[in-house]
């Protein structure tokens, strides 16, 4: 049979072109051919009219003058104090979430996972609008609230806030997308065969260390995913600081993150014009800073990560 | 699979003939405007477009307005893209300049009806000689304070306070009693405290277009005392605001000044029609306050609003047959009078039915007029004078920056790129 095959000579597989063609096309399309775009467009200077190469230009700009620096630096601190709540709030939160629904005999199981992911497939507008009310000092509950269980003088406004307004623009953010490591966790937990818990539970770990010592590890490498859609996701936000805070990202732009820095620098914002080279050049840099993430994720953990198979 | 190649091709000629055929037909009486104020729909499509419509039954007319903090970035995207209205409504100064240095913008200089507008009126949509201009001027907003009748008389304040002195000692009296937030100013959406705030109080110090014109002029800095002064007067108003005003937006305060639940409201003229939604709520308005008794009074009289022609119109006669409207003195007096609190620029008499704009626009002769002090030449570069003056107005509002130091910055900023011309 080996032989037969191997005499015969192999037609070509047209049938794969053609498969992957259009997934292909669509993606050049869609996004390679964007992409590119943008990376040139960052090496050019000059509006459409008269448009000049000026290779790393606008980069040593926005690095050196501090003009630009000052605002990219605290966009860039600022992103990653919000993948910071986010990765240490909202991924414990959500694996807790995960092992509580685990548990067969928690009751309306089914009503809290829904409950709890609804936030995830709503519009960030919607999202933004019902915080920004829920917490406005004028028309918000939250210091109605607080006022009833004698906590009123702990009330701020958060959101006007230089110092809280990130934290409570993060947690947010947290509360929209817990959801989704949740789901994943879950699903994770429920493919640990229950002989393998069986088996630990005959070599003496129950309870607490039947979750470090067992589960954990078995879900490592979906915390693994769930952590860089976290950081990707964080350093594309842009949404939600728009709809709250509006484009100035205000206080005193202590909510600006790189998603608004671009806006504001692509777009412009009021008598500032949009300045669409300088705007691709930050597009670029964020997305190296994501591909960075991505590929020492890659590189490092991706491969430690164990993986077993039942 | 051959015939179905047919068939598809078939068609597309076919949709593609039709379409050429009957575009001339269409093309020749359609208008689209681009606006970035959606709270107009109604008054465009009920009270002025029928007007012009009627005179000129050939050409259809339609108001398709977008969100105003998208509106810039939607309008060059459209221009860009090919896909803009005709007529494109013109934001003032460097906007609409670069839309018209693009060729993006049509050349209206010559256009009959723009004889109808003053040099000044003309200055935000013209180039910097003041040659060539590219829209037709329409509407200042002015600045000022709008008070609650109602408030005043419980605290037994007879009239509105003249000089700052006067403001706060009203203020204090406001508070004191504590039925109304005496001052009703956010800063988390920070334009409302340059706007309403430095801008409105401001030119009284710099003493209006002077001031302004030595600003651009170089020979005075914003860290002189006249610039600083405006900064000192807000760093005062934390104590007369709303529990958290810090993440109270100007739609909040809009509100609130609505319900009857605030006795001051710094404002925008254009703030008028929203508060006469509530019939119940009396009102009147004071120029803002001068430092001393008989100090010389001004105010910011903002041109704000004008309207162009996309140079890439396929309905370019048309579009100008519109301008040409709009520059009449018929729709000076539709305009004003359907958007109280939005003055038209033309040197036509208008007169303005509407009691509190009526009130606003009366200090144009007891006061000197003056435009934004950012708004001309001087946001041009980065950072951006306007946007900064933005956050630090806001900033010393919060009492997170001193006055001194927000002057500071700002004149660096601007020290960075502008180099007056000597």
């Amino acid at each position: 049979m080996a032989d037969a095959t191997s005499k015969q000579r192999k037609p070509i597989r047209w049938h794969i072109a053609v498969f992957l063609a259009p997934a292909v096309l669509i993606y050049s399309l869609l996004m390679i051919i964007p992409l590119l775009g943008t990376l040139q467009q960052s090496t050019m200077t000059g509006d459409i009219t008269n448009r000049a190469f000026i290779g790393l230009g606008n980069f040593v700009t926005l690095f050196t003058d501090p003009r630009w620096s000052s605002g990219f630096w605290n966009a860039f601190r600022n992103n990653i104090y919000f993948f910071l709540i986010n990765m240490l709030v909202q991924n414990p939160l959500g694996i807790l979430l995960a092992a509580l629904l685990s548990n067969p005999t928690l009751r309306l199981r089914g009503f809290y996972r829904t409950a709890i992911f609804i936030p995830t497939i709503l519009s960030f507008v919607i999202v933004g609008f019902v915080w920004k009310l829920l917490l406005s000092p004028i028309w918000g509950v939250t210091p109605t609230i607080m006022k009833f269980f004698h906590a009123g003088q702990f009330f701020q406004p958060w959101l006007g806030k230089e110092q809280y307004a990130l934290t409570t623009l993060s947690l947010i953010s947290v509360w929209q997308y817990v959801g989704v490591p949740m789901m994943l966790v879950y699903a994770a937990l429920l493919s640990i065969p229950d002989e393998v818990l069986e088996a630990a539970e005959c070599d003496g770990i129950t309870g607490m260390n039947q979750f470090w010592k067992i589960q954990l590890p078995l879900i490592l490498p979906t915390l693994g995913i769930i952590s860089i859609l976290t950081f990707v996701g964080n350093f594309n936000a842009f949404d939600l600081v728009y709809v709250a805070q509006t484009a100035a990202a205000g206080p005193n732009f202590s909510t600006d993150l790189l998603g608004t820095f671009l806006y504001r620098t692509f777009f412009g914002m009021q008598l500032q014009q949009g300045d669409q080279n300088m705007g691709s050049a930050v597009a670029t840099v964020m997305f190296l800073i994501i591909l960075g993430g991505v590929c020492i994720y890659l590189f490092t953990v991706q491969n430690r990560l164990r993986r077993y198979q039942f | 699979m051959m015939t179905r190649l047919h068939i598809k091709l078939m068609l597309a000629t076919a949709a593609l003939a039709v379409g050429t055929g009957l575009a001339p037909a269409f093309a020749a009486s359609n208008l689209t405007i681009e606006s970035w104020r959606p709270d107009d729909l109604p008054i465009w499509q009920d009270t002025i477009l029928p007007v012009f419509m009627k005179e000129h039954p050939d050409i259809k007319v339609t108001f398709a307005p977008s969100d105003s903090t998208q509106y810039d970035a939607a309008v060059r995207s459209k221009l860009q893209g090919g896909s803009a209205g005709d007529i494109i409504t013109c934001r003032p100064f460097d906007a609409s300049l670069a839309l018209f240095k693009a060729g993006q913008l049509a050349d209206v200089t010559s256009l009959p009806g723009m004889e109808n507008f003053s040099p000044t009126a003309k200055v935000a949509w013209s180039t910097d000689d003041g040659k060539q201009a590219f829209c037709v001027p329409m509407a200042s907003v002015l600045h000022g304070f709008i008070y609650n009748k109602d408030a005043f008389d419980k605290v037994g304040i007879t009239a509105p306070p003249k000089t700052m002195d006067e403001f706060y000692a009203d203020l204090d009296k406001i508070k004191a009693d504590g039925t109304y937030i005496p001052l009703d100013l956010g800063t988390h959406d920070q334009w409302e405290a340059a706007t309403m705030g430095y801008q409105n109080i401001g030119p009284n110090y710099w003493k209006g277009e002077e001031g302004r014109k030595a600003l651009i002029a170089g020979t005075q800095k914003l860290t002189d005392p006249q610039w600083v002064a405006p900064f000192k007067e807000l760093a005062k108003w934390k104590p007369y605001l709303a529990d958290g005003f810090e993440s109270q937006s100007d739609s909040d305060s809009t509100n609130l000044f609505q319900n009857g639940r605030a006795a001051i409201y710094p404002a925008g003229s254009w703030a008028i029609t929203s508060f006469e939604k509530n019939p119940d709520l009396k009102m009147a308005a004071f120029p803002p306050p001068v430092a001393k008794a008989g100090d010389e009074c001004y105010i910011s009289d903002h041109v704000d609003i004008a309207m162009g022609i996309n140079a890439a119109s396929k309905n370019m006669e048309a579009a100008k047959t519109f301008m040409t409207w709009v520059a009449s003195d018929e729709f000076a007096a539709l305009y004003s009078n359907a958007l109280p609190g939005f003055f038209s620029l033309s040197s036509h008499e208008v007169k303005v039915k509407d009691p509190i704009a009526q009130q606003f626009v009366a200090w144009r002769n007891s006061c000197k007029s003056t435009i934004r002090s950012t708004y001309q030449i001087l946001s041009r570069g980065t950072p951006n004078l306007e946007n900064d003056t933005w956050t630090a107005s806001a900033n010393v509002i919060n009492g997170t920056q001193t006055p001194e130091a927000a002057a500071q910055k700002l004149q660096a900023g601007l020290d960075s790129w502008y180099k007056p011309a000597k």
